[in-house]
Formats: C-alpha cells, structure tokens, sequence
C-alpha cells in the first residue's frame, strides 16, 4: 500500500511537471548560482497558488528529490487529495501557523535543514494581492540565517503568473513563466533582522526580468 | 509512391547530407580546437546544426504526413511564437479574456479556416475580426490606461505569430494550374530559401560584412544581405523542378522571399530590442524561441503567398 502510494506520489508530481511546462514553458534562469546539490533555501515571491509547483518543476530531479516547499498545513490538510498531494507529492514540510499550537513553525524548518533538505519559503507569509511587488517579510527567513549559517538563501523570483492567472479569473493564459535564480546571502556577522529582510527583499527583487519591471 | 512523396523524400535526404557535411565540418573543427580552449562561436553553431536536424525531421515527417501533418505542426508553431509574443507584450487584467480568446478561439478558427480551404475567410478573419472585435472585449472592462498600446500590441501578436505563420500552411490551399496536388512541396521551397539565404547571410556577413544596415539593432550588414539574397535565388532556381515557377521565376520568388525575411528579421529584432531581451524564449537550444527561428519565414509567408496566388493561380 504504502508502495503504491509512493508510485502515484511519483505519477502525480510528473504530471503536474509535464501540464506546468506544457502551458506555459516554464524555464528556470540559473543568474546568480548553478543548479547544484548544494543545501539551500530558496525564497521566492508569492502571487499565486502556483508559484511553489513552478519553483518545483524546474529543479533538475537530483535538486528536487531533496527539495521541501514550506507550507501552511491548515491549507494542504483542508482535504483528502491536498493531503495526498502536499505532504506526498511535493514532500512539504507542514507548518500549523495557529499560536496555540506547541510545536513552533521554526521548529519543524530547522529539523528539516538538519536532515540535510533544501527548502523553498515565501518570506512574505501570504499570498501577495497588492500591486507593490513584495510585502514585507516575516522573520522566518532571518532566524534560519542565523541558526543554521552554512545554509545558502537563494533569492527566487517567479515571473508572470499573476498574467497568466490573475485574481478572479478561470482561464489560465498560457504566456511564459520564468523562475529566476539569483546569487545566494547570509546574514552578516552583527546584523539586525530588519536590515537583513530588507536586503534580502532588494537581492529577490533584483531578479525581477527585465521585460517585466 | 506518389511523385510528390517521391520528391518529398529527395527533399529529405539533400537536407540530410547538408546537414551530415556540417556536422562532420564542425566535428573537424572540434577536433582542431585546443582542449582547453574555449570557442563559443563553434558551440553556438554545433547547437544550431542539432537544431536544424530536429527541424527537418520535424518538417519532413510533417510534409510526408500531408495536410494533417503540416496543419498540426503549423499551429503548434503559430501557439508557441503567440505565447513568447504575448509573454512580452503589455497587457492589463482587463485584457485577460481578450488575450484569453486569442490563444484559445481565435487561433485554432484561423488553422480552422486555412485547413477548409476558406480564403475569403482567413485572409480577413485577423486584419478585420481579430482587430474589431478584441479590443471590445477588452473596452467593456473599463480600463483606460494605455488602452491603444495594449489593443495595438496585442494585435500585432495576432498578426505576426497567427496570421502570417498560417500562410504558410495557407499554400497548400492555392490552386495552381498543372501542379496538382503537389502545393505541400511549396512549403519546403518557402521554408529552405528563406532559412538558407538566413545562414548564408550569417556566413558571409561575418566574412566581408562592412556596412550595418541598422546599427544598434542587428549585426546584420548589406553585404551578407545581398549574398544571403543572391543565394537564396541559386537555391531557389535549383529547387525550381518542385515548384510551379519555372527556374526563373523560382529564382525570383526566393529573392523576394528572402529578401522580405531579412527585412523581418530586423523588424523582429526592433521589438526584442525595445523589450531588452536577447531571444524570445529558449525552447530551441542554441536559437531562443519560436519567432527568433522563424521570423523571417514568417514576414516571407503571406507575401509569397500573395505572389504566388497573384501570378500562378
């Protein structure tokens, strides 16, 4: 059983590969940093709900076999098929965001990072529904720079998808989607968790294209 | 086998030496090359000649498949260039059915139309319905804002990426006296001229290439131009036993075909320019995208459509 749920995990996760890249050739822009096995956190902007299966579907497999999206499990664990297809296909690591709750998110990321996973985050927390390009970022990314600093914070911008998909739309357009990768940072030595969002906000959004800006 | 199939297949296997003959030279080349060494000139042409192999297959199993083949081939290339073109262009929220009824109604009625045969239909269904009726769509939405940039570019993706790449299939609807059912060899005569007068325009605009045409648009200068032309009308009346043009006539409709491509292709590289892209998108290795490999047949096509159904039909 659990095999034949792993095969359909496997099935599931190639064709939503195969649909992404069928509509809208979607390609990753390798600027700042090569597509190597290297641990990462790949932090990226937040428009749509398929922002994280377009980082996903670009990684080269060797990447994405270690890669773990973080995710809000009060979303994946809505239904039977988001929770199949969250935690199983895509392997999220599942965060409850409910103060109540006792496991704290920052937990659960580190003990991932710990077992060797990269991770993809949307530092802005939400989905993004304004015209500014990013909304500020929680802390999350800031206090995993710091606990555990040989990690690489990748900047990750997904270009297009509030065209292809805009709000309140049905029929998704099928224009180009670009995932581009930019250089990695750290968080200096003696640096404030403001002044390090706001650079790692400027590093994100200098991998805006430049078709798009 | 028909003739037709015949001279297909003789079509194919000339391409395939060529292209055999390149690959070897660039493989001598290679071998020449010191080991640490790096010569990006030669990669950039040894991932164009792979390139060219898939098109040809492409092209060739297309052609042998008949109209089926090449309409489905066709269309598939008029979505692809529509989505770089489209990807590039401005566009508002207000514009998301419009844009929406493009790629999803209004190219697959034109492959529709050309694939009936309709010509008094698919020579106007863009020019005319396209423009009238998009830009209403995307008016009842109530978004001033560069209203005329959006509709206008919108439309010049339509008539680019849909309208001129359906007259290439469009040819095979084309009732020429004594020439039968062999029209779909005109494809290959179009398709060939055009991309050969390309690479040797490349060849020897990088060889005795003085004088730039535009400068601070495209590399391509006026003596690559005129040999890239010249040769194309070798080509043209060399191929002309496939044609219903006559050796004089095929050598014409080449230059004018390559002639108009060239142009296109400076046209082309104006708006990536004006974009601050390099390629419209990097589907094909070595090439970019759809409307970079193709821009010049796309200009050439309705114009050697219009000649071709002016004279010969």
């Amino acid at each position: 059983m659990k095999f034949l749920r792993q095969f359909a995990a496997r099935i599931v996760g190639q064709s939503i590969r195969i649909f992404a890249r069928a509509i809208t050739a979607v390609r990753a822009d390798w600027k700042g940093i090569e597509p190597v096995p290297r641990q990462r956190v790949y932090f990226a902007n937040h428009t749509s709900n398929a922002d994280m299966p377009m980082i996903w579907s670009v990684l080269p497999p060797a990447l994405r076999r270690t890669v773990r999206p973080v995710a809000a499990a009060d979303y994946w664990l809505k239904n039977k098929l988001r929770a199949f297809v969250g935690p199983e296909v895509f392997n999220c690591v599942l965060v409850d965001r409910r103060p109540e709750v006792k496991d704290k998110p920052m937990d659960k990321i580190i003990a991932a990072l710990d077992e060797g996973s990269s991770l993809i985050i949307f530092p802005e927390g939400n989905r993004n529904m304004t015209e500014d390009p990013l909304l500020p970022f929680k802390a999350g990314l800031y206090n995993m720079g710091v606990a555990r600093p040989d990690v690489d914070l990748v900047p990750t911008w997904v270009a297009n998808l509030t065209e292809i998909m805009p709000k309140g739309e049905v029929i998704p357009l099928p224009l180009i989607c670009t995932v581009t990768f930019g250089e990695p940072i750290h968080v200096r030595e003696g640096e404030s968790k403001d002044e390090f969002l706001k650079r790692a906000a400027d590093a994100l959004l200098a991998q805006r294209p430049e078709a798009h800006k | 086998m028909s003739s037709t199939t015949t001279d297909i297949l003789l079509l194919a296997f000339g391409s395939f030496g060529i292209l055999i003959a390149l690959t070897v030279l660039g493989e001598i080349l290679r071998v020449r090359q010191p080991v640490h060494e790096q010569n990006p000139m030669l990669d950039t042409y040894m991932t164009r000649v792979q390139s060219w192999w898939g098109m040809v297959a492409f092209i060739g199993a297309a052609l042998l498949l008949g109209k089926p083949g090449i309409m489905t081939l066709f269309a598939f290339a008029s979505f692809a260039a529509l989505r770089e073109f489209l990807t590039l262009t401005t566009k508002a929220k207000a514009d998301h059915l419009a844009l929406a009824l493009a790629f999803f109604a209004v190219l697959p009625l034109q492959y529709i139309f050309v694939g009936l045969g309709w010509t008094g239909l698919y020579t106007v269904f863009i020019p005319v319905y396209a423009f009238l009726f998009l830009p209403m769509i995307s008016a009842l939405r109530g978004n001033p804002q560069r209203f005329l940039v959006r509709v206008a570019e919108t439309q010049w993706a339509l008539m680019i990426a849909v309208f001129c790449v359906s007259h290439v299939p469009a040819l095979m609807s084309l009732d020429i006296a004594g020439y039968g059912d062999r029209s779909v060899l005109l494809i290959a005569f179009l398709v060939m001229v055009v991309q050969f007068g390309d690479l040797l325009d490349f060849f020897f605009g990088r060889r005795i290439g003085r004088r730039k045409i535009a400068p601070g648009l495209s590399p391509k200068t006026w003596e690559g131009l005129v040999c890239g032309v010249i040769s194309a009308m070798v080509i043209g009346a060399l191929l002309s036993w496939i044609t219903p043009f006559g050796v004089w006539g095929a050598a014409l409709m080449a230059g004018i075909a390559s002639l108009v491509g060239m142009f296109g292709n400076i046209v082309v590289a104006a708006i990536k320019r004006d974009r601050g892209v390099k390629d419209w998108s990097h589907l094909i290795p070595g090439q970019g995208g759809f409307v970079d490999q193709l821009d010049s047949v796309i200009f050439a096509a309705p114009i050697f459509y219009q000649l071709t159904k002016f004279f010969y039909t």
